[in-house]
């Protein structure tokens, strides 16, 4: 049965590359991405051999610690989550739950982020290379703490799908996982000053950390270098005894999932309420508007494309307060412009085979871009207003302030325009709907990462007269190029704007049937 | 929730040598005997015979459509009459998905074209889809919105005035019992509502032609025969519905002409007497398509 999950693991990940050859370039790169950094990190392991033992200690035990804290976080937060074997669709086989566990824990190491994880862990062997019973001790060591990191994902991953319930509590959790990620920043940036305020604190908090079960494992290879056999032993017995609780907890997390698959119920409710679609013109572009809000409101997955705005403001405030100059907040309304226009590249992705509404209800590609560029723009407007204006009133430089709504706007009105375009010919790889923001798009990422590449480089060409108001201004010093930039910034926009919408809209129009034929790859 | 496959990537065998797809005049009915009178019209183009013959509804001429490999449909021909009541039967991976889609605008034909009441769906295909009511199959919809909000979505999205698409929707949804779950959202509807939800979004804007791809799958026996009533109303007073399905019980009894199709090819088309010939449907159909290997084979089964 092992065996089987194994080899359904490895097939699903052969099949994978056979859909698309833009897959496999889009693994290949990934995998040569990983072996860098791999060969990188193994290199500094095998160098570490000829360090202090006491600083070698340090670095191995905090770097263990923090790939297995890596492993219980990342699949969370970011779209890494790998799902491919996710249990729930086990559900109708009669596996045994120990031979299932074993299976899914070994499948987990197929894959570049398994793999590379053991590697990395037994480049330890090498560090330790000094006495047996230190290289005992780091291979079982190694072995243990690459086990601790599969398994503790699978823990986390199993417990937050199992979780998920319903449908709203999936909503509503993917958008409470923002939260502790917007405070990301102040948390690093407080470790990294405590780290620069007090080098020799760290070999105390790696001793410290050595201790808990994210440590314990790592540190067996040094203890035993150091002749601190009775630490080690008990070390042992703390990661033995982490690997038995998590696959404990996990075996009855999976056993619930198995027999609870997700329930998404709902009481059923009365009609009447329109909400948008009473309000905006009841025009095809006011209806695709409309729609297009209520998914900006409803779907997680728009949420999550727009996760990283409210850190900027944090992370670069805190960044200021660090360095005691807030030069950085002025760039704030004009990426957060970018970033809040750019999120429409994948709108018609986004939408999925729901598209087909559009194409068989005949909607002219005019309105359909329209819609979807104005719901964007009733959204995004507000924010990048006080994300220009309000960062002025920390750094009192009220003399950007022209130039810096020209900016905003323009890049704001041009990123609407052209995103209305590329979105109109390109499928990006989204989540599907109703999976979770987090979970690995299908589709091929290496064409996505090509076409959003490429339209940031026609974005920065169609921005250069914005772009070089701004610089004027900050080599003269006079005020003149940002008046000049405030009338250039929304009307070059604007005009940007409408022939994005009108080019995109031709496009939809002449390839609907092509666009939606790519979508239905992916589903 | 995984919706099934889209069926042009389970197609046929390979049609043996495949000749290449003419817009030819469409096969005509194999059964030679009993013409019923209304049927002359059937084979020949709209234009030809002026005056007698009423316009098709829809005329589906020469499509074909290739994937890869595998030829999904090929060459197929059909005479949609105004005013028939008209099914679609095949077995599985038959090809009437990619041909629906074909003749909706949802996918561009390799060869061949659709005409809508004399509109060509891909030469003006804005003017063709406003004569059309479309349920395609195994396509989500927008399903974070509620029932009755994705109806008037539908509604808009075809330019129709609010007053009339607000008037419209509780009628609609009310003759399809869903009135009870107008204000829950989509996703959270069973597998039969979604499928009456989206029916209802293909309905609004009164179209001429109702083209639905299997539209009573997982549909409770109380909707189905509501759907029927609905559609039998709307043909009554000179709609047309083209439909697809598996169940040849249901086409025999509600529709008037049908046209059987595998390997992407029209193997008989006509009104539902023509067809069947004598026999039930269902008989017909087995003999047509062939491959009904009995019952020979699986003794294991019977081993438990």
């Amino acid at each position: 049965m092992v065996a089987h999950l194994l080899n359904l693991k490895w097939r699903l990940l052969l099949n994978g590359f056979k859909r698309s050859p833009w897959q496999l370039v889009g693994m290949v790169l990934g995998l040569l991405y990983a072996l860098g950094l791999l060969v990188l990190l193994v290199g500094g392991l095998i160098a570490l051999r000829w360090a202090d033992p006491e600083i070698a200690h340090t670095v191995v035990v905090l770097g263990g610690a923090a790939a297995v804290l890596g492993w219980a976080i990342i699949p969370l937060v970011a779209s890494a989550a790998d799902m491919t074997l996710d249990p729930a669709r086990f559900t109708t086989f009669a596996i045994p739950p120990r031979q299932l566990l074993t299976g899914l824990a070994i499948a987990g190491f197929i894959g570049i982020p398994g793999l590379a994880t053991l590697l990395a862990a037994l480049g330890t062997v090498g560090t330790w290379w000094r006495s047996f019973p230190a290289v005992a001790g780091a291979l079982l060591g190694a072995v243990m703490g690459a086990v601790t990191c599969v398994i503790l994902s699978k823990v986390v991953t199993t417990a937050t799908a199992g979780l998920a319930a319903s449908r709203r509590f999936k909503d509503v959790s993917s958008i409470i996982v923002f939260i502790p990620l917007v405070l990301l920043g102040p948390i690093m940036l407080g470790i990294i000053d405590g780290v620069r305020g007090s080098a020799d604190y760290l070999p105390v908090l790696a001793r410290a950390v050595s201790w808990t079960p994210l440590g314990a494992a790592w540190s067996l290879g040094g203890d035993l270098e150091s002749g601190n056999v009775a630490a080690a032993g008990l070390k042992f017995l703390i990661s033995a005894a982490t690997i038995a609780g998590l696959l404990l907890c996990w075996h009855v997390l999976l056993q619930r999932a198995l027999v609870t698959p997700p329930y998404s119920g709902g009481s059923a409710k009365k009609g009447g309420k329109l909400g948008l679609f009473g309000l905006l013109p009841g025009t095809p572009a006011g209806a695709v508007a409309a729609r297009a809000l209520i998914y900006w409101m409803k779907d997680p997955r728009y949420a999550a494309s727009l996760v990283i705005v409210p850190l900027f403001p944090v992370l670069f405030f805190f960044s200021g307060s660090q360095s005691g100059s807030y030069g950085l907040l002025m760039i704030l309304g004009p990426l957060t412009a970018f970033v809040m226009a750019w999120s429409i590249c994948a709108d018609v992705s986004y939408d999925n085979t729901a598209f087909a509404l559009h194409l068989s209800a005949g909607v002219r590609g005019l309105d359909d871009r329209l819609g979807r560029a104005l719901a964007c723009l009733a959204i995004s407007l507000p924010v990048v207003l006080l994300f220009t204006i309000g960062p002025l009133f920390v750094t009192g430089e009220w003399q950007w302030l022209p130039n810096l709504l020209g900016l905003s706007l323009g890049t704001l009105f041009t990123g609407l325009g052209l995103s209305s375009v590329i979105s109109a010919r390109y499928n990006i790889a989204v989540p599907l709907p109703g999976d979770s923001p987090f979970k690995k798009p299908p589709g091929n990422v290496a064409q996505t990462l090509a076409v959003q590449a490429i339209g940031m480089g026609v974005l920065a060409l169609l921005l250069i007269p914005e772009l070089a108001l701004v610089a004027v201004q900050a080599f003269s010093g006079g005020p003149e190029a940002g008046w000049i930039n405030l009338a250039v910034g929304p009307v070059l926009g604007v005009i940007l704007f409408v022939v994005g919408i009108r080019l995109g809209g031709k496009w939809l129009d002449a390839r609907g049937p092509e666009m939606f034929a790519q979508l239905s790859v992916n589903r | 929730m995984t919706e099934p496959r889209h069926e042009p990537t389970s197609t046929p065998e390979p049609p043996q040598a495949s000749a290449p797809p003419q817009a030819a005049p469409p096969q005509a009915a194999p059964p030679q005997d009993s013409a019923p009178p209304q049927e002359a019209a059937l084979p020949t183009p709209p234009e030809a015979s002026a005056g007698v013959a009423p316009l098709a509804a829809l005329s589906i001429r020469g499509l074909a459509k290739r994937f890869g490999e595998k030829i999904a449909v090929d060459g197929v021909s059909l005479e949609v009459p105004a005013g028939s009541f008209y099914g679609m039967v095949g077995p599985n991976g038959a090809g009437k998905t990619t041909t629906l889609s074909m003749a909706t605008g949802l996918l561009r034909p390799d060869f061949g074209t659709a005409l809508v009441h004399g509109v060509d769906v891909w030469a003006q295909p804005l003017e063709a889809k406003k004569l059309m009511g479309v349920l395609p199959d195994g396509v989500r919809l927008f399903d974070r919105l509620t029932g009755e909000q994705l109806v008037t979505y539908s509604g808009l999205l075809r330019g129709m005035d609010r007053d009339v698409v607000g008037a419209r929707v509780p009628e609609v949804l009310a003759a399809l019992d869903l009135q009870a779950d107008a204000g829950t959202l989509v996703v959270d509807y069973s597998a039969g509502m979604t499928k009456k939800i989206a029916l209802a979004s293909a309905l609004i804007h009164a179209p001429r032609l109702l083209v639905l791809d299997e539209p009573f799958e997982s549909v409770d026996p109380v909707s189905a025969a509501n759907i029927r009533g609905i559609l039998e109303g709307y043909v009554a007073s000179g709609g047309t519905v083209i439909v697809s399905s598996h169940v040849m019980d249901l086409v025999q009894r509600m529709c008037s002409h049908v046209a059987v199709v595998a390997g992407g090819r029209v193997l008989a088309a006509g009104s539902v007497d023509e067809v069947r010939d004598g026999s039930t449907l269902e008989e017909r159909f087995v003999q047509l398509v062939g491959g009904g290997h009995r019952t020979e084979g699986l003794e294991w089964l019977r081993t438990f």
